[in-house]
């Protein structure tokens, strides 16, 4: 839309370098304060993070004689214990499946109804928007208890796909929010040109659009993948099997099962959100770009 | 598909000269067409968001009414009396207390944070990128992954009094002594929610039409009165949203205090919220009605006061969100 508005103002742009650049208000020069804030930002938000990872590195009675000290010597056994035990990769596996089985989910019913909601005009269009916003409005929590008699009802407790389905439906309301002005923006002279060309808009949905919403469709694609990985109250309501627990469940189990072990703890645990965070540093850019289409939006 | 060829390019062209009536901008093609890509498109999501959102909220309204056990069809019809039980519950109170506590506290202290720091990070600097992906850490870091590293870092023996004691301050019960539960539970809330704030803050800085900026500086504004009299005021719909979102995510919060607390703990650690008090006096006690009737208070509270929200604070923004078009 934007770049759409700003197209026709030409003379803005030559005139712009003229404008010294010292004097730009907007992006003030940094100064030595605003790095040491930064660094302070970085040291408590990271701080935590590193501990858990640190810690995973030394011994139990490390931890115990200085809780809050650096590993040494460097024990790595406490990580390769956890590599080599089987629930582990078992939990994993589960894991990885409940996440990209509710990505793929999302995405795909995701796309389909937002390309009608940005570009279909029909009567009830409004309300159909409203009733999927609505649903930001009510994280799982409010439904988690009939939810669970529901899947039980349907025999889906202890199964992975017990989880995903009403991951996918919980994703919508974010993916379709995201991706209903990003699907929008796609200039009406291309559908135009596709139409003149013999498309029908169907044929231009799956041309052209779905192509063209491949940024949008990463971000919302990598948003449901990490609030699935990381999430918790439904796998506590529906897995209650241990060979079904996902990371989340794992984790939780296996501080109370070896609360005494601190140290395997904190290598479990840290292994555990590995893929969420190098997920998350691959696609952040996207997924600050699909944040940035939302609130325009 | 060929055969609608020629329609479809007589249509296509027809729209350019006369784009006025909105429904009929492709117009020609037949009408039920159309409603059935409608409906082959949107069938799928609505069918799934009906079935697992809209459906669960419903027959939690119906089971509510009924002393039920979770086995078989609900038999033993109990009126209202699960809701007399809930609002005359003093742990129910307690844990209505908290959660208003945690909706006040998030605004007021990572509202004003979280503006600040995006402020900053809006400036041109090295290594801005990195720092913006250090910052959102916590926030893709999962609840379970935070409530396991902060419980065994504020034990007694844990690292953060460790650290106080190494710079010579006194450290405390942080999980519990019920005077502080609840300030570490809110300590770390901010920790872990901050860098979404920042992150969406810096986005909607970005938004900001650079031409505002270069408008202001000409006229010899500094630094500090742009961002008061253009950058907040613009940054004012991105506020609005974001206060939405951590509204309802403090009404609904779960996770980190049962995986920190546990379920029996939080009620006299001080840090129970009305979802830990439906877990467990619902499902973990077997007492499915009266679970899924604490459900649809915890659904009509944060209904109440989404609507209300939407009335007074986010009517200006959304008002034509949908119906824009474009010029």
């Amino acid at each position: 839309m934007t770049a759409t508005s700003m197209a026709p103002v030409p003379l803005a742009t030559p005139l712009a370098p003229e404008v010294p650049r010292r004097r730009s208000a907007r992006i003030g020069r940094a100064g030595p304060t605003t790095y040491l804030i930064a660094l302070v930002l970085i040291a408590v938000c990271i701080g935590p993070v590193v501990y858990i990872i640190l810690g995973g590195f030394r011994t139990n009675a490390q931890i115990t004689a200085d809780p809050a000290g650096f590993p040494g010597p460097w024990e790595i056994g406490n990580y390769i214990e956890v590599l080599k035990s089987s629930i582990f990769w078992r939990q994993v596996g589960n894991s990885v499946i409940c996440a990209s089985f509710t990505a793929i989910g999302v995405v795909v019913l995701g796309v389909m109804a937002s390309y009608v909601l940005a570009r279909y005009e029909f009567a009830g269009r409004g309300a159909m928007y409203s009733l999927f916003a609505a649903g930001l409005m009510f994280p799982i929590t409010v439904a988690i208890t009939p939810l669970y008699i529901m899947i039980r009802g349907l025999g889906l407790t202890n199964s992975l796909a017990g989880v995903i389905l009403p991951q996918i439906a919980f994703g919508l309301p974010t993916t379709i929010i995201i991706l209903v002005p990003f699907l929008r923006a796609i200039p009406k002279e291309l559908e135009e040109a596709a139409a003149m060309d013999g498309a029908s808009r169907l044929g231009f949905f799956f041309r052209m659009v779905v192509q063209l919403s491949i940024p949008g469709v990463v971000t919302t694609g990598i948003l449901a993948f990490i609030a699935s990985w990381n999430s918790y109250l439904l796998p506590l309501f529906i897995l209650n099997n241990e060979s079904s627990y996902t990371l989340p469940l794992g984790v939780q189990s296996f501080a109370s099962q070896y609360s005494v072990d601190t140290a395997r703890v904190l290598a479990f645990t840290s292994l555990s959100m590995i893929p969420a965070v190098v997920f998350f540093l691959i696609f952040q850019r996207r997924i600050v770009g699909g944040l940035t289409g939302a609130v325009k939006g | 598909m060929t055969t609608t060829v020629p329609q479809a390019s007589l249509s296509g062209t027809g729209a350019r000269v006369a784009p006025a009536p909105a429904g009929r901008r492709r117009g020609k093609g037949p009408d039920w067409r159309k409603r059935l890509e409608i409906a082959l498109l949107t069938g799928p999501a609505i069918l799934v968001f009906l079935a697992f959102v809209i459906l669960p909220v419903l027959m939690a309204a119906y089971y509510g009414f009924f002393k039920w056990k979770g086995f078989g069809p609900p038999k033993n019809f109990v009126g209202l009396d699960n809701y007399k039980i809930i609002l005359q519950d003093s742990a129910f109170h307690d844990a209505l207390l908290h959660n208003g506590f945690i909706v006040v506290l998030s605004l007021l202290i990572q509202g004003p944070i979280a503006v600040v720091v995006a402020l900053l990070l809006n400036q041109k600097m090295a290594g801005r990128g990195l720092i913006r992906v250090l910052i959102f850490v916590p926030y893709v870091v999962s609840e379970v992954i935070v409530g396991t590293g902060w419980s065994l870092m504020l034990q007694t023996t844990g690292a953060v009094n460790a650290v106080l004691a190494k710079v010579g301050l006194p450290g405390a019960d942080w999980l519990s002594d019920p005077k502080v539960a609840l300030w570490s539970l809110i300590m770390i809330i901010t920790w872990k929610y901050i860098g979404f704030a920042v992150i969406l803050f810096l986005a909607g800085l970005q938004s900001i039409p650079e031409e505002l900026f270069e408008a202001a500086a000409i006229d010899g504004a500094t630094y500090w009165q742009t961002q008061r009299r253009i950058t907040l005021p613009l940054l004012g719909p991105t506020l609005r949203i974001w206060a939405f979102l951590s509204i309802i995510g403090a009404l609904q919060l779960f996770d980190l205090v049962y995986i920190i607390w546990g379920q029996y703990v939080a009620s006299t650690a001080g840090t129970s919220t009305m979802a830990t008090y439906m877990v467990s006096n619902g499902r973990n006690a077997g007492n499915y009605g009266f679970g899924n009737a604490v459900a649809v208070v915890l659904f009509l509270i944060s209904l109440v006061i989404a609507l209300v929200y939407q009335r007074f604070v986010l009517r200006r923004d959304t008002e034509g969100a949908l119906t824009e078009r474009k010029k």
